[in-house]
């Protein structure tokens, strides 16, 4: 039996004080419950385009004509297409915006971040005429879900997808891809050729992604009537580009 | 007074040594060429004895993105190896010549060797498009299925190799077309550089994955 003087009894205060704690308590789980449901509409799918520029740092890829390393004409094309896009309202994620290296697998990870609806590496070369435009040649697999997502959007697959071969799951939209990348390039009246290729950030990409190869435009008897260097010719494909990507976002119908 | 014969002596001398000192000089001059250009002296061509057989090449064209099959008369070994290297060698010189539509120096002593392997069946199943080959794969003589080939390199054809995806992509799927067309049993190709694995050709086309040469039949131009 406990003393008289060490008895509890709760005050009107102390109950006062405890009500006030529960009616904190519920409404800062209002409040988590109601910023959840803000971020979820923040992740909504959205149209974004990531834009690797090719080598960079340590890599200086192939060497041009007037003696400018590939990684300075893809980071060149990289910005000019950014910055269009941009203006278009097309949210832009660029692997690398400076002469800094940057891993193929972090490469790869950044655009599969992204989440993004289009992923173009850029390239440059000597060899060939216009722009070529590549397909990974990994095997397309079927998807898991009866439905066929959206031209644009990125794959969403519950199965185990390996990292090497990621791009195999997104191959028949990046197809797709490819088919608007060179209706548009026609279009602006350059040569395109297509064809698959087998390159390591590509692959391991999620998102419809493609190679753009860009070389000097020719002639029938191989004399080139537009250089890497000519700022109209960079601007040509940049336009032409950028308005592909836009027709790319009406067929996905994304914000 | 100088004897008459010393003088004689002293001049088929000097022009003995002179004439020694002309032909070292072309030696060295001979010998730092080669040493430039990388040149192998190992056999390259097939032999001449060999009977001339038909090849058929799977010819790249940069303008067109496209390959094309030629057919070449050329004297080829039995050995399935050997052979395979001295058609390979005839499409590398092809690519060296200086009219070429796929220009890429070296010629056909690029081609270090040509190894002919049996193929790991998982390869070619579809679900698997990357599959290793089996590392403890040994060849059999009397196997009659599906080879792997593995392609030896050399590091100055690599190292002169032209940058870009197409030209990379175009000589690495010829390769593999022209080894498949001629060697069908041939499935897969992997590419190997002075004997050791290497990342890209120039930069660019994968050469750590096992092609199938199924991916690499002829192709049309993709543009006119």
């Amino acid at each position: 039996m406990l003393p008289a003087w060490i008895t509890i009894r709760p005050s009107s205060a102390v109950l006062r004080l405890v009500l006030r704690g529960r009616l904190l308590i519920c409404a800062l789980a209002a409040f988590s419950t109601a910023s959840h449901q803000a971020a979820a509409q923040a992740v909504a799918p959205r149209f974004v385009v990531v834009l690797d520029a090719a080598h960079g740092g340590d890599d200086p890829g192939g060497r041009l004509a007037n003696g400018q390393p590939e990684k300075a004409f893809t980071l060149a094309l990289s910005v000019r297409l950014r910055s269009l896009l941009t203006a278009r309202g097309i949210p832009v994620v660029a692997t690398r915006e400076s002469d800094g290296g940057v891993d193929l697998d972090r490469r790869a990870e950044i655009a599969n971040r992204a989440n993004a609806q289009a992923c173009l590496s850029l390239h440059a070369s000597e060899s060939g005429s216009g722009v070529h435009l590549f397909v990974s040649s990994l095997a397309p697999v079927s998807h898991t879900s009866d439905k066929e997502p959206s031209l644009g959007a990125p794959v969403q697959s519950e199965r185990f997808i390996a990292w090497r071969t990621a791009q195999a799951a997104a191959v028949n939209r990046s197809l797709a891809l490819a088919g608007v990348l060179n209706s548009a390039l026609l279009h602006a009246g350059m040569t395109v050729t297509l064809g698959r290729t087998s390159l390591l950030a590509v692959d391991s990409m999620t998102c419809p992604a493609l190679a753009v190869e860009v070389a000097p435009e020719r002639s029938p008897g191989h004399k080139a009537t537009a250089e890497l260097d000519n700022p109209g010719y960079q601007a040509r494909v940049a336009e032409a580009l950028a308005a592909a990507l836009l027709e790319w976002r009406a067929e996905a119908r994304l914000p | 007074m100088i004897p008459r014969y010393k003088k004689i002596i002293f001049a088929f001398l000097l022009v003995t040594s002179m004439a020694m000192s002309a032909v070292l000089w072309q030696l060295r001059e001979r010998a730092h060429k080669r040493l430039i250009a990388g040149q192998d002296t190992s056999p390259t061509q097939a032999p001449a004895v060999a009977p001339a057989e038909q090849a058929t090449l799977l010819v790249a064209n940069d303008d067109y993105n496209s390959m094309l099959p030629q057919v070449h008369s050329l004297p080829l070994p039995k050995d399935p190896g050997a052979r395979a290297r001295a058609i390979l060698g005839k499409l590398l010189d092809l690519y060296a010549s200086p009219d070429a539509n796929h220009p890429v120096p070296g010629g056909g002593t690029s081609i270090a060797q040509v190894f002919l392997l049996p193929a790991a069946a998982s390869a070619s199943a579809p679900e698997s498009p990357r599959a290793q080959p089996s590392a403890t794969a040994v060849p059999d003589p009397r196997q009659t299925g599906p080879q792997l080939a593995v392609i030896n390199l050399t590091g100055g054809f690599v190292a002169s190799h032209p940058s870009g995806l197409e030209t990379e992509t175009l000589t690495v799927l010829s390769i593999c077309g022209t080894l498949h067309a001629n060697l069908p049993r041939v499935t897969q190709v992997r590419f190997l550089v002075d004997g050791q694995p290497h990342a890209t050709l120039a930069g660019h086309a994968d050469l750590t994955r096992t092609y199938l040469t199924a991916e690499a039949g002829p192709t049309e131009p993709t543009h006119p």
